[in-house]
Protein backbone atom coordinates (compact mmCIF):
# COMPACT_ATOMS: atom_id res chain seq x y z
CA UNK A 1 0.00 0.00 0.00
CA UNK A 2 1.40 3.42 -0.77
CA UNK A 3 2.35 5.78 1.95
CA UNK A 4 -0.51 8.74 2.39
CA UNK A 5 0.38 11.89 1.36
CA UNK A 6 -0.52 15.48 2.55
CA UNK A 7 -2.64 17.40 0.41
CA UNK A 8 -3.28 21.18 0.75
CA UNK A 9 -6.06 20.48 3.04
CA UNK A 10 -4.05 19.02 5.69
CA UNK A 11 -1.92 22.26 5.37
CA UNK A 12 -4.60 24.16 5.91
CA UNK A 13 -5.73 21.86 8.90
CA UNK A 14 -1.68 22.36 10.48
CA UNK A 15 -1.32 25.68 9.91
CA UNK A 16 -4.45 26.13 11.75
CA UNK A 17 -3.66 23.75 14.70
CA UNK A 18 -0.35 25.38 15.04
CA UNK A 19 -2.22 28.79 15.43
CA UNK A 20 -4.49 26.90 18.24
CA UNK A 21 -1.78 25.37 20.07
CA UNK A 22 0.38 28.26 20.33
CA UNK A 23 -2.37 30.64 21.23
CA UNK A 24 -3.36 27.77 24.18
CA UNK A 25 0.26 28.05 25.47
CA UNK A 26 0.92 32.08 24.90
CA UNK A 27 1.56 31.90 29.09
CA UNK A 28 3.46 28.75 29.16
CA UNK A 29 5.75 29.42 26.46
CA UNK A 30 6.13 33.41 28.03
CA UNK A 31 6.95 31.73 31.27
CA UNK A 32 9.52 30.05 29.79
CA UNK A 33 11.10 32.61 28.34
CA UNK A 34 10.62 35.31 31.41
CA UNK A 35 13.24 32.40 33.59
CA UNK A 36 16.17 32.65 30.77
CA UNK A 37 15.15 35.43 27.89
CA UNK A 38 13.23 38.59 28.16
CA UNK A 39 9.52 37.05 28.14
CA UNK A 40 8.31 38.10 25.04
CA UNK A 41 8.16 34.26 23.06
CA UNK A 42 4.50 33.45 23.86
CA UNK A 43 3.72 37.20 23.10
CA UNK A 44 5.77 37.03 19.63
CA UNK A 45 4.64 33.95 18.09
CA UNK A 46 0.67 34.42 19.47
CA UNK A 47 0.67 37.54 17.44
CA UNK A 48 2.69 35.75 14.25
CA UNK A 49 0.46 32.90 13.99
CA UNK A 50 -2.92 34.44 14.47
CA UNK A 51 -1.97 36.64 11.62
CA UNK A 52 -1.04 33.81 9.72
CA UNK A 53 -4.65 32.36 10.26
CA UNK A 54 -5.92 35.28 8.46
CA UNK A 55 -3.88 35.10 5.49
CA UNK A 56 -4.87 31.43 5.13
CA UNK A 57 -8.65 32.53 4.80
CA UNK A 58 -7.84 35.27 2.41
CA UNK A 59 -6.13 32.65 0.06
CA UNK A 60 -8.41 30.09 -0.73
CA UNK A 61 -6.53 29.92 -4.11
CA UNK A 62 -3.21 29.56 -3.01
CA UNK A 63 -1.34 26.04 -3.74
CA UNK A 64 0.94 23.98 -0.69
CA UNK A 65 4.10 26.20 -1.68
CA UNK A 66 2.22 29.58 -2.13
CA UNK A 67 0.82 28.57 1.73
CA UNK A 68 4.35 27.71 3.57
CA UNK A 69 5.81 31.14 1.60
CA UNK A 70 2.80 33.16 2.96
CA UNK A 71 3.62 31.95 6.52
CA UNK A 72 7.12 32.58 6.44
CA UNK A 73 6.57 35.95 5.09
CA UNK A 74 3.41 36.61 7.77
CA UNK A 75 5.90 35.83 10.35
CA UNK A 76 8.59 37.54 9.35
CA UNK A 77 6.70 40.43 9.62
CA UNK A 78 4.85 40.29 12.55
CA UNK A 79 7.29 38.32 15.08
CA UNK A 80 9.83 40.14 15.86
CA UNK A 81 12.80 39.24 18.08
CA UNK A 82 14.94 35.92 17.49
CA UNK A 83 12.18 33.86 16.72
CA UNK A 84 10.35 35.75 13.73
CA UNK A 85 13.43 35.67 11.32
CA UNK A 86 14.26 31.91 12.30
CA UNK A 87 10.31 30.58 11.79
CA UNK A 88 10.72 33.21 8.57
CA UNK A 89 13.09 31.19 7.57
CA UNK A 90 11.49 27.45 8.53
CA UNK A 91 8.55 28.57 6.29
CA UNK A 92 10.65 29.93 3.32
CA UNK A 93 12.91 26.90 3.08
CA UNK A 94 10.13 24.50 3.28
CA UNK A 95 8.63 26.47 0.42
CA UNK A 96 11.19 26.28 -2.10
CA UNK A 97 12.05 22.40 -1.57
CA UNK A 98 8.16 21.57 -2.19
CA UNK A 99 7.75 24.27 -4.98
CA UNK A 100 5.32 23.05 -8.20
CA UNK A 101 3.74 19.74 -5.62
CA UNK A 102 0.51 19.90 -5.50
CA UNK A 103 0.45 17.17 -2.79
CA UNK A 104 3.28 15.83 -0.61
CA UNK A 105 5.30 12.40 0.07
CA UNK A 106 6.00 11.58 3.26
CA UNK A 107 9.62 12.19 1.15
CA UNK A 108 8.77 15.72 0.27
CA UNK A 109 8.05 16.55 4.17
CA UNK A 110 11.35 15.12 4.87
CA UNK A 111 12.69 17.03 2.77
CA UNK A 112 10.73 20.06 3.18
CA UNK A 113 12.00 19.93 7.17
CA UNK A 114 15.31 19.60 6.19
CA UNK A 115 16.34 22.74 4.25
CA UNK A 116 13.97 24.38 7.28
CA UNK A 117 16.49 23.20 9.85
CA UNK A 118 19.68 24.01 7.31
CA UNK A 119 17.78 27.14 7.32
CA UNK A 120 17.82 27.88 10.79
CA UNK A 121 21.11 26.73 11.14
CA UNK A 122 22.27 29.19 8.61
CA UNK A 123 20.49 32.31 9.85
CA UNK A 124 21.32 31.78 13.31
CA UNK A 125 24.70 29.90 13.42
CA UNK A 126 23.91 27.96 15.79
CA UNK A 127 24.22 23.77 16.30
CA UNK A 128 23.06 20.98 18.24
CA UNK A 129 23.23 21.14 22.30
CA UNK A 130 23.56 25.34 22.09
CA UNK A 131 19.93 25.47 23.44
CA UNK A 132 17.69 26.71 21.26
CA UNK A 133 15.03 25.12 18.86
CA UNK A 134 17.19 23.23 16.68
CA UNK A 135 17.14 20.67 19.78
CA UNK A 136 13.74 19.94 19.30
CA UNK A 137 13.88 20.08 15.41
CA UNK A 138 17.22 18.12 14.44
CA UNK A 139 15.94 15.09 16.50
CA UNK A 140 12.24 15.42 14.69
CA UNK A 141 14.40 15.43 11.34
CA UNK A 142 16.60 12.56 12.10
CA UNK A 143 13.38 10.56 13.56
CA UNK A 144 11.47 11.08 10.25
CA UNK A 145 14.71 10.06 8.22
CA UNK A 146 14.93 6.83 10.16
CA UNK A 147 10.67 6.14 10.31
CA UNK A 148 10.98 6.81 5.94
CA UNK A 149 14.02 3.78 5.96
CA UNK A 150 11.82 1.51 7.23
CA UNK A 151 8.60 2.04 5.08
CA UNK A 152 6.99 3.30 8.23
CA UNK A 153 3.20 4.84 7.26
CA UNK A 154 3.04 8.52 7.30
CA UNK A 155 0.96 9.44 10.79
CA UNK A 156 3.67 6.71 12.12
CA UNK A 157 6.34 8.78 10.91
CA UNK A 158 5.09 11.81 12.02
CA UNK A 159 4.44 10.91 15.33
CA UNK A 160 7.82 9.57 15.97
CA UNK A 161 9.31 12.45 14.87
CA UNK A 162 6.82 14.52 17.23
CA UNK A 163 7.82 11.99 19.89
CA UNK A 164 11.94 12.95 19.19
CA UNK A 165 11.53 16.38 18.93
CA UNK A 166 9.66 16.33 22.52
CA UNK A 167 12.61 14.42 23.55
CA UNK A 168 14.93 17.29 22.40
CA UNK A 169 12.79 19.36 23.78
CA UNK A 170 13.08 18.04 27.15
CA UNK A 171 16.99 17.65 26.59
CA UNK A 172 17.46 21.41 26.80
CA UNK A 173 16.80 21.97 30.24
CA UNK A 174 19.92 20.92 31.89
CA UNK A 175 21.85 22.65 28.52
CA UNK A 176 24.13 25.87 29.07
CA UNK A 177 22.49 28.42 26.57
CA UNK A 178 25.17 28.88 23.88
CA UNK A 179 23.04 31.47 21.18
CA UNK A 180 20.42 34.19 21.91
CA UNK A 181 19.60 36.18 24.95
CA UNK A 182 19.92 33.29 27.28
CA UNK A 183 23.58 32.99 26.83
CA UNK A 184 23.69 35.83 29.00
CA UNK A 185 23.37 34.23 32.16
CA UNK A 186 25.85 31.37 31.46
CA UNK A 187 25.69 29.07 33.93
CA UNK A 188 22.18 30.28 34.86
CA UNK A 189 20.76 29.17 31.92
CA UNK A 190 20.75 25.41 32.89
CA UNK A 191 17.55 23.78 34.77
CA UNK A 192 15.14 25.54 32.35
CA UNK A 193 13.30 24.02 29.37
CA UNK A 194 14.62 26.54 25.96
CA UNK A 195 11.45 28.27 24.79
CA UNK A 196 12.07 28.34 21.31
CA UNK A 197 12.79 24.31 21.40
CA UNK A 198 9.67 24.76 23.12
CA UNK A 199 7.32 26.59 20.54
CA UNK A 200 9.31 24.00 18.01
CA UNK A 201 8.08 21.25 19.42
CA UNK A 202 4.31 22.66 19.85
CA UNK A 203 4.44 22.84 15.41
CA UNK A 204 5.68 19.53 15.38
CA UNK A 205 3.36 18.06 17.29
CA UNK A 206 0.11 19.99 15.30
CA UNK A 207 1.84 18.38 12.36
CA UNK A 208 1.77 15.09 13.68
CA UNK A 209 -1.94 15.61 14.74
CA UNK A 210 -2.63 17.15 11.42
CA UNK A 211 -0.66 16.16 8.57
CA UNK A 212 -1.86 12.34 7.74
CA UNK A 213 -5.62 12.71 8.76
CA UNK A 214 -8.51 13.11 6.44
CA UNK B 1 1.17 47.91 37.93
CA UNK B 2 0.75 51.58 37.86
CA UNK B 3 1.46 53.32 34.72
CA UNK B 4 0.46 56.20 32.52
CA UNK B 5 -1.24 54.04 29.76
CA UNK B 6 -4.58 53.12 27.95
CA UNK B 7 -4.19 49.93 26.81
CA UNK B 8 -1.37 47.55 27.24
CA UNK B 9 -1.36 46.51 23.50
CA UNK B 10 -1.44 50.19 22.60
CA UNK B 11 1.71 51.40 24.49
CA UNK B 12 3.82 51.60 20.99
CA UNK B 13 1.67 52.40 18.97
CA UNK B 14 -0.07 55.35 20.80
CA UNK B 15 3.19 56.90 21.80
CA UNK B 16 4.53 56.61 18.51
CA UNK B 17 1.25 59.18 17.67
CA UNK B 18 2.33 61.55 19.95
CA UNK B 19 6.15 61.67 18.88
CA UNK B 20 4.50 62.33 15.27
CA UNK B 21 2.55 65.24 16.29
CA UNK B 22 4.66 66.77 18.81
CA UNK B 23 8.00 66.98 16.45
CA UNK B 24 6.37 66.69 12.88
CA UNK B 25 9.09 69.99 12.56
CA UNK B 26 11.69 67.81 12.26
CA UNK B 27 10.42 63.76 11.77
CA UNK B 28 7.07 61.76 10.07
CA UNK B 29 6.26 58.77 11.47
CA UNK B 30 5.05 56.22 9.11
CA UNK B 31 2.77 53.17 10.49
CA UNK B 32 2.26 50.15 8.83
CA UNK B 33 5.05 49.49 8.66
CA UNK B 34 6.43 51.37 11.21
CA UNK B 35 8.99 53.96 11.03
CA UNK B 36 10.69 57.23 11.92
CA UNK B 37 12.16 59.24 8.89
CA UNK B 38 13.91 62.76 8.84
CA UNK B 39 11.44 65.12 7.91
CA UNK B 40 13.41 66.28 4.71
CA UNK B 41 14.53 62.70 3.51
CA UNK B 42 15.76 61.24 1.86
CA UNK B 43 18.69 63.67 1.18
CA UNK B 44 20.55 64.06 -1.68
CA UNK B 45 24.16 62.34 -2.11
CA UNK B 46 24.35 61.33 1.54
CA UNK B 47 24.32 57.96 3.23
CA UNK B 48 21.00 57.07 4.78
CA UNK B 49 21.67 56.33 8.27
CA UNK B 50 19.08 53.84 10.15
CA UNK B 51 18.85 52.15 13.47
CA UNK B 52 16.17 50.17 15.21
CA UNK B 53 15.48 48.22 18.01
CA UNK B 54 12.96 47.35 20.86
CA UNK B 55 10.74 50.05 22.11
CA UNK B 56 11.23 51.37 25.77
CA UNK B 57 15.06 52.42 25.22
CA UNK B 58 13.34 56.37 24.68
CA UNK B 59 14.71 58.42 23.47
CA UNK B 60 16.57 55.50 21.84
CA UNK B 61 16.16 55.36 18.84
CA UNK B 62 13.54 57.50 16.86
CA UNK B 63 14.47 60.84 19.34
CA UNK B 64 17.72 61.16 17.64
CA UNK B 65 16.05 60.92 13.92
CA UNK B 66 16.83 64.27 12.36
CA UNK B 67 19.82 66.67 10.76
CA UNK B 68 23.22 65.13 12.06
CA UNK B 69 21.84 61.89 13.73
CA UNK B 70 20.01 58.94 11.98
CA UNK B 71 18.20 59.26 8.69
CA UNK B 72 15.04 56.64 10.05
CA UNK B 73 14.90 54.09 13.02
CA UNK B 74 12.35 51.44 13.39
CA UNK B 75 10.73 50.70 16.40
CA UNK B 76 10.00 46.91 18.34
CA UNK B 77 7.66 46.44 20.03
CA UNK B 78 8.27 47.02 24.23
CA UNK B 79 11.87 45.28 23.85
CA UNK B 80 11.87 43.39 20.90
CA UNK B 81 13.35 43.47 18.18
CA UNK B 82 11.93 45.22 14.94
CA UNK B 83 10.96 43.31 11.67
CA UNK B 84 12.66 42.98 8.21
CA UNK B 85 9.91 44.81 6.60
CA UNK B 86 10.25 47.97 8.99
CA UNK B 87 13.96 48.10 8.30
CA UNK B 88 13.11 47.81 4.48
CA UNK B 89 10.77 50.08 4.05
CA UNK B 90 12.83 52.80 6.09
CA UNK B 91 15.88 52.22 4.64
CA UNK B 92 14.53 52.84 0.71
CA UNK B 93 12.76 55.82 2.07
CA UNK B 94 16.01 57.50 2.96
CA UNK B 95 18.49 56.25 -0.01
CA UNK B 96 19.80 59.49 -1.29
CA UNK B 97 21.84 57.46 -3.67
CA UNK B 98 24.74 57.42 -1.67
CA UNK B 99 24.17 53.83 0.15
CA UNK B 100 22.21 52.84 3.64
CA UNK B 101 24.37 52.30 7.00
CA UNK B 102 22.83 49.54 9.04
CA UNK B 103 23.56 50.13 12.85
CA UNK B 104 22.57 47.25 14.98
CA UNK B 105 22.80 46.96 19.05
CA UNK B 106 24.30 43.48 19.53
CA UNK B 107 21.17 41.41 19.61
CA UNK B 108 20.22 38.29 18.04
CA UNK B 109 16.90 39.04 17.63
CA UNK B 110 18.24 42.74 15.86
CA UNK B 111 20.88 41.31 13.96
CA UNK B 112 19.07 38.59 12.25
CA UNK B 113 16.22 41.12 11.15
CA UNK B 114 18.67 43.84 10.14
CA UNK B 115 20.38 40.73 8.41
CA UNK B 116 17.06 39.64 6.40
CA UNK B 117 16.01 43.14 6.16
CA UNK B 118 19.29 43.71 3.97
CA UNK B 119 19.18 40.74 2.27
CA UNK B 120 15.91 41.93 1.12
CA UNK B 121 17.39 45.62 -0.07
CA UNK B 122 20.14 44.37 -1.48
CA UNK B 123 17.51 41.76 -4.09
CA UNK B 124 15.89 45.08 -4.71
CA UNK B 125 19.06 47.31 -5.55
CA UNK B 126 20.01 49.13 -2.38
CA UNK B 127 23.75 49.34 -0.99
CA UNK B 128 23.43 48.19 2.07
CA UNK B 129 26.05 48.06 4.97
CA UNK B 130 25.93 47.56 8.64
CA UNK B 131 28.29 47.60 11.52
CA UNK B 132 27.10 46.46 15.34
CA UNK B 133 28.24 48.07 18.51
CA UNK B 134 28.63 45.28 21.10
CA UNK B 135 30.16 47.80 24.28
CA UNK B 136 28.71 46.54 27.47
CA UNK B 137 31.66 44.87 29.56
CA UNK B 138 29.32 42.72 32.02
CA UNK B 139 29.28 40.48 29.00
CA UNK B 140 32.10 38.09 28.49
CA UNK B 141 32.70 37.83 24.69
CA UNK B 142 33.05 34.40 24.16
CA UNK B 143 32.55 31.88 21.54
CA UNK B 144 29.87 30.54 24.34
CA UNK B 145 27.44 33.71 24.29
CA UNK B 146 25.53 35.33 21.97
CA UNK B 147 28.38 38.13 22.41
CA UNK B 148 28.26 41.72 24.16
CA UNK B 149 25.61 43.35 24.00
CA UNK B 150 24.80 46.67 22.57
CA UNK B 151 23.95 50.09 25.36
CA UNK B 152 25.25 53.29 26.11
CA UNK B 153 27.50 53.74 23.26
CA UNK B 154 24.86 52.83 20.69
CA UNK B 155 24.00 56.92 21.19
CA UNK B 156 27.39 58.30 20.71
CA UNK B 157 28.08 56.11 17.92
CA UNK B 158 24.45 57.36 16.43
CA UNK B 159 25.65 60.97 17.20
CA UNK B 160 29.16 60.70 15.69
CA UNK B 161 28.37 58.40 12.29
CA UNK B 162 25.00 60.78 11.49
CA UNK B 163 27.78 63.71 11.37
CA UNK B 164 30.22 62.24 9.11
CA UNK B 165 27.58 61.13 6.76
CA UNK B 166 26.41 64.90 7.15
CA UNK B 167 29.66 65.62 5.54
CA UNK B 168 28.95 63.52 2.28
CA UNK B 169 31.11 60.89 3.36
CA UNK B 170 31.27 57.52 1.46
CA UNK B 171 29.07 54.42 2.96
CA UNK B 172 32.43 52.92 3.52
CA UNK B 173 33.97 56.01 5.53
CA UNK B 174 30.24 56.19 7.10
CA UNK B 175 30.65 52.69 8.42
CA UNK B 176 34.13 52.65 9.53
CA UNK B 177 33.86 55.50 11.41
CA UNK B 178 31.14 53.70 13.54
CA UNK B 179 33.45 50.75 13.51
CA UNK B 180 35.69 52.69 15.13
CA UNK B 181 33.32 54.51 18.10
CA UNK B 182 32.66 50.85 18.40
CA UNK B 183 36.37 49.86 18.86
CA UNK B 184 37.21 52.27 21.03
CA UNK B 185 33.95 52.46 23.68
CA UNK B 186 33.17 50.85 26.43
CA UNK B 187 30.32 50.83 28.90
CA UNK B 188 28.86 49.10 31.98
CA UNK B 189 25.44 49.78 33.68
CA UNK B 190 23.54 49.03 37.07
CA UNK B 191 19.77 48.86 38.23
CA UNK B 192 18.65 50.45 41.72
CA UNK B 193 14.86 48.60 40.68
CA UNK B 194 13.50 46.44 37.46
CA UNK B 195 11.34 47.65 35.57
CA UNK B 196 7.46 46.37 34.06
CA UNK B 197 6.65 46.04 30.69
CA UNK B 198 3.19 46.99 30.56
CA UNK B 199 1.74 43.60 28.34
CA UNK B 200 3.92 41.20 30.98
CA UNK B 201 2.16 43.47 33.96
CA UNK B 202 4.78 42.58 36.81
CA UNK B 203 8.39 43.43 36.93
CA UNK B 204 11.00 41.86 35.33
CA UNK B 205 13.03 40.53 38.32
CA UNK B 206 12.85 41.12 42.01
CA UNK B 207 15.35 43.71 43.53
CA UNK B 208 14.78 44.24 47.27
CA UNK B 209 14.75 47.50 48.90
CA UNK B 210 17.93 46.83 50.16
CA UNK B 211 19.85 45.44 46.88
CA UNK B 212 20.87 46.36 43.90
CA UNK B 213 22.41 44.44 40.26
CA UNK B 214 25.36 45.07 38.55
CA UNK B 215 26.12 44.57 35.08
CA UNK B 216 22.71 44.81 34.30
CA UNK B 217 21.79 45.41 30.52
CA UNK B 218 18.68 47.68 28.50
CA UNK B 219 16.25 45.04 28.89
CA UNK B 220 16.06 44.09 32.66
CA UNK B 221 18.42 40.72 32.11
CA UNK B 222 20.06 39.80 35.03
CA UNK B 223 23.18 41.27 35.72
CA UNK B 224 26.97 40.05 36.44
CA UNK B 225 26.22 39.81 40.44
CA UNK B 226 23.40 40.85 43.00
CA UNK B 227 24.74 43.27 45.57
CA UNK B 228 23.65 45.29 48.78
CA UNK B 229 23.04 48.57 47.77
CA UNK B 230 26.00 50.80 48.65
CA UNK B 231 27.20 54.55 48.06
CA UNK B 232 27.16 56.51 44.98
CA UNK B 233 31.03 56.54 45.06
CA UNK B 234 31.26 52.92 45.53
CA UNK B 235 28.77 52.15 42.86
CA UNK B 236 30.42 54.83 40.24
CA UNK B 237 33.87 53.09 41.01
CA UNK B 238 32.42 49.64 40.32
CA UNK B 239 31.37 50.54 36.83
CA UNK B 240 34.22 52.85 36.07
CA UNK B 241 37.35 50.20 36.96
CA UNK B 242 36.18 46.99 34.66
CA UNK B 243 35.27 49.59 31.85
CA UNK B 244 38.54 51.02 32.24
CA UNK B 245 40.04 47.91 32.45
CA UNK B 246 38.76 46.40 29.23
CA UNK B 247 40.06 48.53 26.85
CA UNK B 248 42.23 49.16 28.57
CA UNK B 249 42.15 53.43 28.55
CA UNK B 250 45.07 54.58 29.24
CA UNK B 251 47.45 57.30 30.93
CA UNK B 252 47.02 60.02 28.38
CA UNK B 253 43.44 58.92 26.47
CA UNK B 254 41.17 61.68 25.45
CA UNK B 255 38.05 60.62 26.05
CA UNK B 256 34.35 61.41 26.30
CA UNK B 257 32.59 60.40 29.80
CA UNK B 258 29.03 59.48 29.24
CA UNK B 259 26.91 58.87 32.41
CA UNK B 260 23.47 58.02 31.62
CA UNK B 261 19.83 57.27 33.22
CA UNK B 262 18.26 54.23 33.02
CA UNK B 263 14.73 56.22 33.30
CA UNK B 264 13.78 56.24 36.73
CA UNK B 265 16.53 58.00 38.21
CA UNK B 266 17.09 61.78 38.24
CA UNK B 267 19.56 63.97 36.82
CA UNK B 268 20.46 65.14 40.05
CA UNK B 269 21.75 61.63 40.84
CA UNK B 270 23.24 61.27 37.85
CA UNK B 271 25.77 64.43 38.38
CA UNK B 272 26.83 62.83 41.86
CA UNK B 273 27.97 59.78 39.64
CA UNK B 274 29.64 61.83 37.09
CA UNK B 275 31.10 64.22 40.14
CA UNK B 276 33.04 60.57 40.65
CA UNK B 277 33.40 59.40 37.69
CA UNK B 278 35.26 61.98 36.68
CA UNK B 279 37.33 62.15 39.74
CA UNK B 280 38.09 58.44 38.60
CA UNK B 281 39.14 59.25 35.19
CA UNK B 282 41.45 61.77 36.47
CA UNK B 283 43.24 59.02 38.82
CA UNK B 284 44.06 57.01 35.33
CA UNK B 285 45.23 60.22 34.14
CA UNK B 286 42.73 59.80 31.22
CA UNK B 287 41.65 63.26 29.82
CA UNK B 288 38.16 63.79 29.57
CA UNK B 289 37.24 66.37 26.97
CA UNK B 290 33.79 66.15 26.42
CA UNK B 291 30.98 65.27 28.70
CA UNK B 292 27.13 64.12 28.40
CA UNK B 293 24.82 63.50 31.17
CA UNK B 294 21.47 62.25 31.25
CA UNK B 295 18.80 59.39 30.52
CA UNK B 296 19.66 58.74 26.87
CA UNK B 297 19.28 54.97 26.15
CA UNK B 298 16.52 54.00 28.84
CA UNK B 299 15.27 51.28 30.28
CA UNK B 300 11.25 51.90 30.84
CA UNK B 301 11.36 52.99 34.48
CA UNK B 302 14.64 51.19 35.94
CA UNK B 303 16.22 53.37 37.84
CA UNK B 304 20.08 52.87 37.87
CA UNK B 305 22.68 54.27 35.41
CA UNK B 306 25.62 53.30 32.99
CA UNK B 307 28.84 55.00 32.21
CA UNK B 308 30.43 54.61 28.79
CA UNK B 309 33.92 55.59 27.62
CA UNK B 310 34.87 56.44 24.41
CA UNK B 311 38.26 57.11 23.07
CA UNK B 312 38.48 60.30 21.06
CA UNK B 313 40.80 61.81 18.36
CA UNK B 314 40.23 64.65 16.15
CA UNK B 315 38.07 63.57 14.30
CA UNK B 316 35.76 62.16 16.57
CA UNK B 317 35.54 64.97 18.50
CA UNK B 318 34.79 67.20 15.59
CA UNK B 319 32.17 64.91 15.14
CA UNK B 320 30.90 64.60 18.28
CA UNK B 321 30.54 68.52 17.90
CA UNK B 322 28.91 68.97 14.39
CA UNK B 323 25.55 70.50 14.23
CA UNK B 324 22.50 67.82 15.31
CA UNK B 325 19.05 68.83 15.26
CA UNK B 326 16.61 66.33 16.43
CA UNK B 327 14.01 65.72 19.01
CA UNK B 328 16.21 64.54 21.60
CA UNK B 329 19.68 65.96 21.20
CA UNK B 330 20.47 69.85 19.54
CA UNK B 331 23.36 71.64 19.59
CA UNK B 332 25.34 73.95 17.29
CA UNK B 333 22.54 75.22 15.52
N1 LIG C 1 21.04 31.83 17.10
C1 LIG C 1 19.93 31.10 17.28
N2 LIG C 1 19.70 29.98 16.55
C2 LIG C 1 18.58 29.25 16.73
N3 LIG C 1 17.63 29.55 17.63
C3 LIG C 1 17.82 30.63 18.40
C4 LIG C 1 18.96 31.45 18.27
N4 LIG C 1 18.85 32.48 19.16
C5 LIG C 1 17.69 32.30 19.80
N5 LIG C 1 17.06 31.20 19.34
C6 LIG C 1 15.78 30.68 19.76
O1 LIG C 1 14.88 31.78 19.92
C7 LIG C 1 14.20 31.65 21.16
C8 LIG C 1 13.85 33.02 21.72
O2 LIG C 1 13.01 33.69 20.83
P1 LIG C 1 12.45 35.14 21.13
O3 LIG C 1 11.55 35.52 20.03
O4 LIG C 1 11.98 35.22 22.53
O5 LIG C 1 13.76 35.98 20.92
P2 LIG C 1 14.47 37.11 21.77
O6 LIG C 1 15.85 36.63 22.00
O7 LIG C 1 13.66 37.50 22.94
O8 LIG C 1 14.50 38.27 20.72
P3 LIG C 1 14.75 39.81 21.05
O9 LIG C 1 16.13 39.79 21.56
O10 LIG C 1 14.66 40.61 19.82
O11 LIG C 1 13.70 40.16 22.06
C9 LIG C 1 15.15 30.88 22.03
O12 LIG C 1 14.44 30.17 23.00
C10 LIG C 1 15.88 29.96 21.07
O13 LIG C 1 15.23 28.72 20.89
MG1 LIG D 1 12.47 36.54 24.12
Amino acid sequence: MPLQTIDKGAIVRWLTACADSIAANREYLTKLDAAIGDGDHGVNMDRGFKAVVVKLSAGAEMDIPQLMKSAGMTLISTVGGASGPLYGTFFLQAAQVCAGKAELTLADWIAMLKAAMNGIMARGKASAGDKTMLDALAPAVQALEDAAAQVHSTAGALALSACAAKAGMSATEPLVARKGRASYLGERSAGHLDPGAASMYLLLKAAAETLASR
Amino acid sequence: MKKLINRAEDVVRESLEGFAAAHADLIRVNFEPAYVARRDAPVNGKVGVVSGGGSGHEPLHSGYVGMGMLDAACPGSIFSSPTPDQMLEASKAVDGGAGILHIIKNYTGDQMNFEMAAELGRAEGLEIDSAVIDDDVAVTDSLYTAGRRGVGLTVLAEKITGAAAEERRSLKEVANICRQVNSWGRSMGMALTSCTVPHIGHPMFDLPENEMEIGIGIHGEPGRKRLPIQSADEITAMLMEPVIQDLPYRAGDRVLLFVNGMGGTPLSELYIVYRQALSIAKGHRLNVERSFVGSYITSLEMAGCSITLLKLDDTLIRLWDAPVKTPALRWGI
